[in-house]
């Protein structure tokens, strides 16, 4: 009896686990060799990028030509010529902008990617957001032009826009002196606006000259493909959010302009929108009167992206249960506070991973300003091809640019993963 | 709303700073007014308009806006180059984007006529070849029956084939590919044996797109060309004292390559006693005058843009990697048909 209780209570040797089941043998048994075929498909797929990778570096690194004069000359290796990225990077990246005043584009950039950088973190998404945005947009717009005018008009419409929605967004709780305010600068706004139009009140402009005026049409490269991005999708944006609220409207006459608008743009594909403003829209307006091209092209994705986003926020609007409506109602909310205070942080807190998607789309899709002449970062890479002192290469220069889209693509899908996990914290155990 | 404020604001500053204006006959009073000449081009051909590493146009086609601009300004260097795609060329054109287009764009009668445009000159006499590999041992297109051909479907192209190979009792197999760079990795890979196009686009596509292993001396283009296809620059209707610059521009290039006048010696050639050169070269003033611009102009347009000859030899002739024939572009004396009116 002894013996047994005493077996019973002494502690048993612990034993590690066999040999094969832990440490790096044990995961590659379980994850890759876990049976006859698994174990089939771990060779052969190791074998392939062993060869690929093989191949890459005997053709990218060991038998490829960093430095040559021209295309003959670096084709004389067997690899790839990196000497033509190198001649031509400079055209790819920054298009016909003079060229001894590259750092322009290059510093716009860099503002541009600050300026995105700064607002993808979460501490900054309140007033700060405007101040990032106001001073990136004016240093970028700066450098890219040179110049810059500020009519007269655009304080006004500011002042008129600012003192309206603070009136809606802040009635019944700002102080009598806010309300105040509010109330002066939409009037100020109203009434200078009228009186321009009526013509009362002269053309006056605030101007900024910093450096030579570089205009729209030499722009070319990266700058261009981020201007059409960023700013197509941040005009987009609240215009998408104005849609698929007007969609969601009581008013049948504003719901069936929102459906008609969004059925219309998604009905046709991108390409036909530049292409009618490109080359249907002049023939519209009176000779001599002359819309920037580069302003058309703008407009039309900003069309186009608005649709698809506005479909997306609907998506956001009815999945919120009609208990937040009815008790942002009870709270004696107006229209403006319940949607911005109640209805819009939920509705898009849902539907960013999708937003981020349609941006990681929109990105690639200025490409298609080619189709109208105007140069962005795929199309001045086609460009430096099509020298023929530097002919034969186009794998270079398609592996390059690829890269680069790349970098922008993979950072914007890992930051829209982050944000979905930062986000759904609330919901999550 | 700031930022969109901004935009709008800054789109509206740029279009107020730089729109062309166009009222009818008032071209060139705008392009002087603005300091620059806006000139159409292509989105890249080798040889006839080309952006270069540093983002400058070259090409053949470019060379006429600058002799415009030359003429105008004394200054090749004042022009504006917007690229336009075959598409939006002549709305560019029409709604006064540009005020000229230098693209490769062929004179035909309807758009001389019906789309209110004029061509002022004819830069490249082009026609349709065929390209075909060496390995074939192929000399002329009458030995191509029963090839296989690569072609753009709904083209002039396409109906100049079939005509042509029914013309010469000759069978073909087409193989239809609507888009450009489809079609040569169709050709270089060898799914056809043939490629026809205009001559100046296979000349390009030969110095330009061959893919690595093969080598542009591995095709040739067959002597015979099929069609005519007459380029030059594009103005519109309504500015007749800015077509003719145009039309001189191009004629002064001419006549100086006819009496020896390069970019080298145009400044000894001043000191010449030959009557017509002194009348070229504005020594005996009069024809800048007439034309309305510098007496200079001829000086300026060789000096900074070269005669024709040179312009061709540097863009698309020997002197460059497309190695094209002179061929129907060889001056009137040498048999070809570029032809100037006497500048008198």
């Amino acid at each position: 009896m002894t013996d047994l209780a005493q077996s019973g209570d002494a502690p048993r040797p612990k034993m590690s686990p066999p040999a094969d089941q832990t440490g790096i043998v044990g995961w590659l048994k379980r994850n890759l060799f876990s049976s006859w075929g698994n174990s089939l498909t771990t060779i052969v797929l190791i074998a392939c990028v062993v060869w690929i990778i093989d191949w890459f570096i005997d053709w990218g690194l060991v038998n490829a030509t960093f430095v040559a004069a021209n295309g003959p000359e670096c084709g004389k290796n067997a690899g790839a010529c990196w000497a033509l990225i190198g001649e031509k990077y400079r055209y790819i990246f920054f298009g016909s902008f003079p060229y001894e005043q590259h750092w322009r584009p290059l510093f716009a950039c860099i503002a541009m990617l600050a300026m995105l950088l700064a607002s993808a973190d979460r501490r900054m998404w309140n007033w700060r957001l405007l101040v990032i945005w106001s001073v990136g947009s004016f240093v970028t717009f700066l450098l890219m032009f040179g110049e810059l005018r500020f009519p007269l008009t655009i304080f006004l419409i500011v002042g008129l826009v600012v003192g309206g929605v603070g009136m809606g967004l802040r009635a019944g709780i700002a102080s009598p002196r806010e309300m105040l305010t509010y109330r002066v600068l939409a009037i100020v706004g109203g009434v200078g606006l009228a009186g321009r139009i009526a013509g009362v009140i002269p053309a006056w402009g605030l101007e900024i000259n910093a450096f030579s005026y570089v205009e729209t049409g030499l722009w070319g490269g990266l700058p261009v493909t981020m201007i059409l991005a960023t700013y197509g999708l941040v005009f987009a944006f609240p215009y998408g959010i104005l849609l698929a609220l007007g969609r969601r409207s009581n008013l049948p006459l504003i719901k069936g302009l929102c459906v008609g608008f969004i059925e219309l743009i998604r009905g046709v594909p991108l390409i036909s929108l530049l292409i009618m403003a490109s080359v249907m829209l002049p023939l519209f307006l009176p000779t001599g009167s002359n819309i920037d091209k580069f302003l058309r092209a703008l407009v039309a994705v900003i069309f186009f992206a608005g649709a698809y986003i506005a479909e997306i926020i609907r998506g956001g609007l009815q999945s919120l249960p009609k208990g937040q409506f009815e008790a942002a109602d009870a709270m004696g909310l107006n229209y403006v506070q319940s949607t911005t205070l109640i209805v819009l942080p939920q509705a898009l807190r849902v539907v960013i991973p999708p937003l981020i998607n349609t941006f990681i789309g929109f990105f690639k899709d200025t490409s298609l300003v080619l189709i109208i002449g105007i140069f962005d970062f795929l199309n001045t890479a086609n460009q430096a091809l099509v020298d023929p002192n530097w002919a034969g290469f186009p794998g270079e220069v398609y592996l390059f640019a690829a890269a680069i889209y790349f970098i922008f693509c993979y950072s914007m899908s890992r930051y829209s993963k982050y944000l979905e996990i930062e986000l759904n914290k609330g919901t999550r155990r | 709303m700031i930022k969109n404020a901004i935009a709008v604001g800054v789109a509206a500053a740029s279009i107020a700073g730089f729109s062309g204006i166009a009222h009818a006959g008032k071209d060139l009073d705008a392009i002087k007014a603005r300091g620059s000449l806006i000139c159409g081009v292509g989105t890249g051909t080798a040889g006839f308009g080309l952006a270069d590493s540093q983002g400058k146009w070259t090409g053949l086609d470019v060379d006429v806006c600058r002799a415009v601009a030359a003429a105008i300004f004394g200054d090749s260097e004042k022009v504006k180059y917007v690229p336009t795609t075959a598409q939006q060329r002549f709305t560019a054109l029409q709604s006064g984007e540009v005020d000229m287009l230098s693209r490769t764009t062929t004179y035909t009668l309807t758009r001389d006529t019906a789309l209110g445009f004029d061509f002022p000159g004819i830069n490249y006499y082009d026609g349709q070849g065929f390209m075909v590999n060496k390995k074939l041992g192929v000399k002329s297109a009458k030995e191509l029956n029963g090839a296989t051909i690569c072609v753009s479907p709904g083209t002039t192209t396409e109906l100049n084939l079939a005509d042509y190979f029914r013309a010469n009792k000759l069978s073909f197999k087409p193989v239809v590919i609507e888009k450009a760079d489809e079609i040569r990795a169709a050709f270089f890979s060898g799914r056809c044996d043939v490629y026809t196009t205009d001559a100046s686009s296979l000349y390009s596509v030969r110095a330009a797109n061959v893919p690595a292993p093969q080598k542009a001396d591995d095709f040739i283009i067959l002597p015979e060309i099929i069609s005519k296809e007459p380029l030059g620059p594009v103005v519109r209707h309504g500015d007749n004292q800015l077509a003719d610059i145009v039309r001189w521009a191009h004629f002064a290039m001419l006549e100086a390559e006819e009496y020896g006048i390069n970019s080298k010696n145009v400044d000894q050639m001043l000191k010449s006693e030959d009557p017509v050169i002194k009348r070229i070269l504005g020594v005996t003033p009069g024809m800048g005058k007439a034309l309305g611009v510098d007496e200079k102009w001829v000086v300026n347009i060789v000096k900074q843009v070269g005669n024709y000859g040179e312009s061709f030899e540097r863009n698309v002739g020997m002197g460059s990697v497309l190695k094209i024939e002179r061929g129907l572009n060889k001056l009137w004396t040498k048999g070809g048909l570029q032809y100037a009116p006497p500048i008198r």
